[in-house]
């Protein structure tokens, strides 16, 4: 309910803005007319979405997956972190926009380049998480699992694994909130469809209510996501202590 | 399981960081006995227990079993917090040495431990559903399940209230009769009550005091004269 009034009040302030500063509506459209734009341009934005969120589950998908990957890499294998750590550190160095161009070059216009785009933009936050919450097992836990004599392989699947999963539950949240960044960059820079294809299009034609439009579906799809994938790792994560919070 | 033999600690030393913990430490647990060390904090009972267990190396000296067999291997271990993965419910917890050595679960003698325990209605409870109580006696359902010969136990009831703890303590002695034990506490009621032997680690670098042994079997009576003698002089020794 208060996401909805939270929107009916937003909804009002940008009317009233447009109804009384007399902005022109080519820099900020009436959201009536943005309303009428997604009524109007439903069929050619609802395609151009499923465009986007294919490439955002794509990217969150393999991102989590190569990320994950690698932090059990780093935990299963010493010099393997000594030597991966760095690399990863350094390539948050390197901004995101600056690759796009080359991405799209090296992996065409089509879904790839987004799709790696999105990888780049959440492999960080997802190997990060995970490679602390492998690192900070409870001492006691391995001190048990040591006199239990277990074994290193089953020690990392079956105690640090688990006790690591809240930690990265944190790491794909973020994951989730950025990934709909990556996929539309990679749509600015360089595409043939996609949401933000469309609001770059819209915005060369200076149509502002449909550029509105798709940012409108975009944030729809950002929110929806981000719920669904909260409250899986609620139900996944039966065993952590829950005290309320989002959605 | 191998008749419980006695352990051997010989010319122990610990040093952290420059610092002597202690040195020349030796100390005799009896075979298929409760031997209780005392001491105040900071004095290095748990880094002697974490040598016995193999867990942490000592600076120099030796532990060894009667039996002349490594003793890694053949500890359970206990600890002042249950250590109960919270993803795991009661039985998998209690089961959780099988699973981590690869070995097939075996529900049906973890099911008869948590009933020993008195928690076989408790059996598919998560942690977190439990009290602290509930929580040490699955912690004690999980040592009996490993069938080792030699128990350390790292104050382990400590953060029970007082009716609780006497129980889980009896409930402990009764169930791990005929281990050899090494029972780690700063209570001297409880060390004077459940232990054949008990032994005082103080001073730094800390050195031991001269084993005392409390006459009658454990768990004894609360008011029992012998117990209340010997706190009263555990408790001079511990002032000094």
């Amino acid at each position: 309910m208060r996401p909805l009034i939270t929107f009916a009040g937003f909804l009002v302030l940008w009317w009233a803005i447009t109804q009384f500063t007399g902005i022109p509506s080519y820099m900020l459209p009436t959201p009536q007319s943005v309303a009428a734009a997604l009524w109007t341009q439903r069929g050619y934005l609802f395609d151009n979405l499923l465009v986007t969120l294919a490439e955002i589950l794509l990217g969150l998908v393999f991102g989590t997956i190569i990320g994950a990957g690698a932090a059990i890499a780093m935990a299963m294998y010493v010099p393997v972190q000594r030597w991966l750590m760095p690399v990863l550190v350094l390539s948050q160095a390197i901004p995101v926009f600056a690759l796009a161009p080359l991405l799209v070059l090296w992996f065409g216009f089509g879904m790839a380049s987004k799709v790696i785009m999105t990888i780049l933009v959440i492999f960080f936050p997802v190997t990060a998480a995970l490679a602390d919450g492998l690192r900070q097992t409870e001492p006691g836990w391995l001190d048990l699992a040591a006199t239990m004599n277990a074994t290193p392989k089953l020690i990392l699947w079956r105690l640090r694994l688990p006790a690591a999963l809240p930690a990265f539950a944190s790491g794909l949240r973020v994951a989730t909130a950025l990934a709909p960044i990556g996929a539309i960059i990679g749509e600015w820079v360089g595409a043939s469809s996609g949401l933000g294809f469309v609001m770059i299009n819209a915005n060369a034609r200076i149509q502002t209510d449909v550029m509105f439009a798709a940012l409108f579906l975009l944030c729809v799809v950002a929110v929806l996501l981000f719920t669904a994938v909260d409250r899986a790792l609620r139900k996944l994560l039966y065993w952590v202590p829950d005290t309320g919070g989002f959605s | 399981m191998s008749p419980p033999p006695a352990l051997n600690v010989q010319n122990l030393a610990l040093h952290y960081g420059g610092e002597k913990i202690f040195e020349n430490l030796n100390l005799e647990i009896r075979a298929g006995e409760l031997t209780a060390l005392l001491g105040p904090s900071g004095v290095g009972k748990t880094s002697l227990l974490k040598i016995i267990a193999g867990l942490e190396a000592p600076f120099a000296g030796t532990v060894t079993a009667s039996d002349d067999l490594p003793i890694t291997g053949r500890v359970a271990y206990m600890a002042q917090q249950d250590l109960l993965l919270p993803w795991l419910s009661a039985i998998g917890n209690v089961m959780l040495g099988a699973t981590l050595r690869g070995e097939p679960p075996e529900p049906g003698r973890a099911m008869h431990l948590l009933d020993r325990v008195d928690l076989g209605d408790r059996a598919d409870a998560l942690p977190a559903a439990l009290s602290g109580g509930m929580k040490q006696r699955v912690a004690i359902a999980r040592i009996l399940y490993e069938q080792r010969p030699i128990v350390l136990m790292d104050e382990p009831f400590s953060a029970l209230d007082a009716i609780t703890r006497t129980r889980i303590q009896d409930l402990a002695v009764e169930l791990l009769a005929g281990c050899t034990i090494l029972l780690i506490t700063h209570d001297p009621l409880e060390a004077c009550r459940i232990s054949h032997h008990l032994a005082v680690l103080s001073g730094a670098p800390a050195e031991l005091g001269a084993p005392l042994t409390v006459p009658g079997p454990p768990p004894r009576a609360l008011d029992d004269f012998s117990v209340l003698q010997t706190q009263a002089q555990l408790l001079r020794m511990l002032a000094k």
